[in-house]
């Protein structure tokens, strides 16, 4: 078998370089945004007392639970040891890291008290899953750290498969643990529910592939050098199960929720007459998220096209992030039913009243500012480091299986 | 040889010794405004030198007991520095304690540290004509007295049973020093 | 240094061994005075108290709000000032409110209810249970409160409460009351006047409020203690949890809806 080289990303400069300033213009806009928010308070933000949680934090979970997925590749390449995938293994580490970075970066600059970072590191509440993420997510660097490392130095070759399988885990828990912050809040109707876990370790696949096969594929574009039809066919493969996963999840989901009267309001709210997040749910998570994927993906039509490949990924993209943007502030809209058999005639605090919700455009800016510092942290990362295969042409016959 | 390392010793002594001095305090301008009931006052709750160096510490300690545990005659208390610190214009409205020049925050920008303690904190005393302000309020230029240790004969405008509390504890420290 | 010699420079150890004692013992001494400094009295509020509400909702009159009036001045709500550009329907978004007035209606039967709603001082909070640095917590005498020092305004406590009991401060706070320090990007509810209580004080302001209007709506006192009006009148009375399902067994209780 042909030994797999791997270079660093070199490309012509105007490509890379212009490419990496228009991402730190991108940072820059987003941190003048944090520092607006920061200075003034949140009050310049569409978030109020109903809808605590907006769009900073649909970008940062999105991200979060994207980042695990991307690892998937490394995963099915040294864990369940398949050979396709194992040139990939690099740079889909390097992708999980930096979608992270961007995704806890967005979540930070959108607390309250982002000066107090040190408290939230050294005080904690065991009892809180968001305690326990702090500790997935810093373990989630240091273990991918270290899985790169064994991946990339032959010196610790050994190392590989063991560290391979700790953070396949690790990302398991970590995924698990975004979910069960919604899974844990009893209070809410939409988010009291332990299918919420799973849900989001299906929505990691999906998102995390997705970003993976649009970076790699943007990175091979910009380096000029290429990928071979039958890998990308088994991305591709790949990606159109966890597309359906994820639409069954979203049906269980739902029809669970059915079943209990007491939610049938909500599932009212979401599925016919929530306005907005009606329109998110069906129009956005599921025909863009979802149908139109499928069809992008399976269909004879466009059996090896790269640019239906390239943009069933985009739109998978999209289709989550809706499909996190109603589950994050759809939730939220809907009111929190405190005194069942009763209407509220009138309360200063919109109880029993769907809360609106408008971003404003600091908080969109922030948002993508995060997207921003995971692809800057992967086109750095891919340009110093010896991540990306010097090609991917499709291995000769009998090479590998 | 042995005449440097004698040179060398005495600069060390001297060093140390200028250290000790700026750790004790003994020297020192005060920072305490006049028009402040701090101004009246032979000391603050500890020494000066001890206080300056570990108010920040003590503050610490005590609001964890204060606000967990709901004990509210801690020794330290934020409501207290602010209460005795704050100056009182001519017409007798308190300015905040972290305004330009005043108490806290003349220090505090000196040593370049940040004062975050009135984010939230109320920078002035409750109510201008509350209790415990009294007998501050007589007119600025009575008092002059600007040290932590005014002349004898002055009479402080303190209460016997805050007066009492205030020193109950000193002795403690003043055996650690 | 004198290298001229093997002996070692007696003096010189002595010399350090001195400085190096006297440093240590200047280090040492705050740290020493720290745990003699807490000269409050005693161990702190005792469990063997919990503080709680009755509310009776036949006695809250409909239009009256001289509990949510009250509870803004004890507590300084009312020194917040609305930032400049702020929409009326933002500012009432985005203001604190620990306690509002609730107006129901029956569904079936269309009958009329009002309520105060606050923080309902679970003894088994959610806020606390999710608040990942520890800032949301439960006074041994049942209290409900944050720890704006260590809250960082995350607002997953937000998320958490089932009675939408708490705020965020959104924007800056110019100033504040001496017993209830608050600021911008911390969350915030009911503390039930908690610097009353530790003064020695057995009444809110809301209570007092309501008294003072002549409806007597609202009971304040120790669950625990037998002999207390709150807890003969919980006995006497059917009372009701909002949210009982939850079984966060609340401080704060109904009677009439």
């Amino acid at each position: 078998m042909k030994k797999m080289q791997y270079r660093e990303l070199y490309c012509s400069s105007p490509r890379y370089w212009g490419g990496l300033a228009f991402l730190l213009f991108i940072i820059l806009v987003g941190m003048g945004a944090a520092f607006f928010m920061e200075h003034n308070g949140h009050f310049v933000t569409g978030m109020s007392n109903q809808i605590v949680w907006g769009l900073p934090h649909v970008f940062a979970i999105f991200l979060i639970v994207a980042a695990s997925g991307a690892l998937n590749v490394a995963s099915i390449g040294s864990v369940f040891g398949g050979p396709m995938y194992k040139p990939l293994g690099r740079f889909s580490g390097l992708l999980s890291i930096g979608l992270l970075a961007g995704g806890l970066v967005v979540l930070l600059l959108d607390l309250g008290r982002p000066d107090r970072l040190i408290v939230a590191m050294t005080t904690y509440n065991f009892k809180s899953i968001f305690a326990w993420n702090i500790i997935l997510y810093t373990g989630f660097f240091t273990i991918v750290g270290l899985y790169l490392w064994a991946m990339m130095d032959r010196k610790f070759a050994q190392y590989k498969r063991p560290i391979g399988f700790a953070a396949f885990f690790w990302r398991l828990a970590l995924t698990t643990g975004t979910g069960s912050i919604f899974g844990f809040l009893v209070a809410r109707e939409a988010y009291d529910a332990a299918i919420m876990a799973p849900m989001f370790i299906i929505m990691s696949f999906s998102y995390g592939l997705a970003f993976f096969i649009i970076t790699l594929m943007a990175a091979y574009w910009w380096a000029d050098r290429t990928i071979g039809e039958l890998r990308l066919a088994k991305l591709k493969n790949l990606l159109g199960v966890f597309v359906g996963a994820v639409l069954y999840f979203a049906l269980v989901y739902h029809l669970t929720n059915l079943y209990v009267t007491q939610h049938h309001g909500v599932e009212r709210f979401i599925l016919l007459d929530g306005g907005i997040y009606t329109s998110l749910f069906w129009i956005g998570q599921v025909v863009i998220g979802g149908i139109i994927p499928l069809f992008l993906l399976y269909s004879p039509a466009f059996g090896h096209s790269r640019l239906a490949l390239a943009v069933a990924s985009l739109m998978v993209l999209v289709g989550g992030f809706f499909q996190v943007y109603v589950i994050v502030i759809g939730g939220q809209a809907f009111p929190m039913n405190l005194f069942p058999g009763k209407e509220v005639l009138e309360s200063s605090f919109f109880d029993g009243v769907v809360a609106a919700y408008t971003p404003s455009l600091a908080e969109a800016l922030l948002g993508i500012a995060g997207v921003a510092v995971a692809m800057t942290l992967v086109a750095i990362g891919a340009r110093m480091l010896r991540v990306l295969p010097e090609s991917l042409e499709d291995p000769a016959e009998g090479d590998c299986a | 040889m042995g005449s440097l390392t004698g040179f060398r010793r005495f600069a060390r002594m001297a060093l140390g010794g200028a250290l000790l001095l700026l750790a004790t305090g003994v020297v020192g301008d005060s920072a305490v405004t006049e028009g402040s009931k701090a101004a009246g006052l032979e000391t603050c709750v500890a020494p000066t030198a001890e206080i300056r160096r570990n108010h920040m510490d003590y503050l610490k300690h005590d609001r964890d007991a204060t606000v967990r545990k709901g004990i509210r005659d801690t020794r330290f208390s934020l409501a207290e520095c602010v209460q005795c610190h704050a100056e009182r214009d001519s017409a007798g409205t308190y300015k905040p304690v972290n305004a330009e020049g005043q108490f806290c925050e003349s220090c505090h920008s000196y040593v370049a540290v940040n004062l975050t303690c009135f984010q939230c904190h109320s920078k002035t005393p409750e109510g201008a004509n509350g209790n415990s302000s009294a007998g501050v309020g007589g007119g600025a230029g009575e008092l002059r007295a600007l040290g932590l240790l005014p002349s004898v004969d002055r009479s402080l405008s303190l209460s016997r049973d805050e007066l009492a509390r205030l020193h109950a504890a000193t002795h403690t420290t003043s055996r650690g020093n | 240094m004198s290298h001229n010699s093997d002996q070692p420079d007696l003096r010189r150890r002595d010399f350090i061994g001195k400085t190096v004692l006297a440093a240590g013992a200047a280090s040492i001494a705050p740290g020493v005075m720290l745990t003699m400094a807490n000269a409050g009295s005693d161990e702190g509020v005792s469990s063997k108290v919990r503080w709680g509400m009755l509310i009776d909702t036949n006695k809250c009159a409909d239009g009256c709000s001289a509990c949510v009036a009250a509870c803004n001045q004890e507590n300084g709500i009312d020194l917040i000032e609305r930032p400049a550009g702020q929409s009326d329907a933002m500012w009432d978004a985005q203001r604190p409110q620990w306690v509002r007035k609730v107006k129901l209606k029956d569904n079936l039967t269309g009958e009329i209810t009002n309520l105060p709603m606050m923080c309902q001082h679970c003894e088994h909070p959610p806020c606390v249970d999710v608040c990942p640095t520890g800032a949301s917590f439960k006074r041994a005498d049942g209290l409900v409160l944050v720890d704006r020092h260590t809250c960082i305004g995350c607002r997953y406590c937000m998320m958490a409460c089932p009675y939408k009991a708490r705020s965020f401060i959104h924007q800056d706070v110019a100033s504040q009351r001496t017993g209830t320090p608050r600021g911008k990007g911390c969350v915030e509810s009911c503390t039930l006047c908690v610097q009353r209580l530790d003064a020695g004080d057995q009444t809110t302001a809301c209570q007092d409020a309501c008294n003072r209007e002549g409806h007597q709506a609202i009971l304040f006192g120790d669950l625990k203690n037998p002999d207390s009006e709150i807890a003969r009148a919980l006995k006497a009375y059917h009372s009701r949890q909002i949210r009982a399902d939850l079984e966060l067994n609340t401080g704060v209780r109904y009677t009439n809806i």
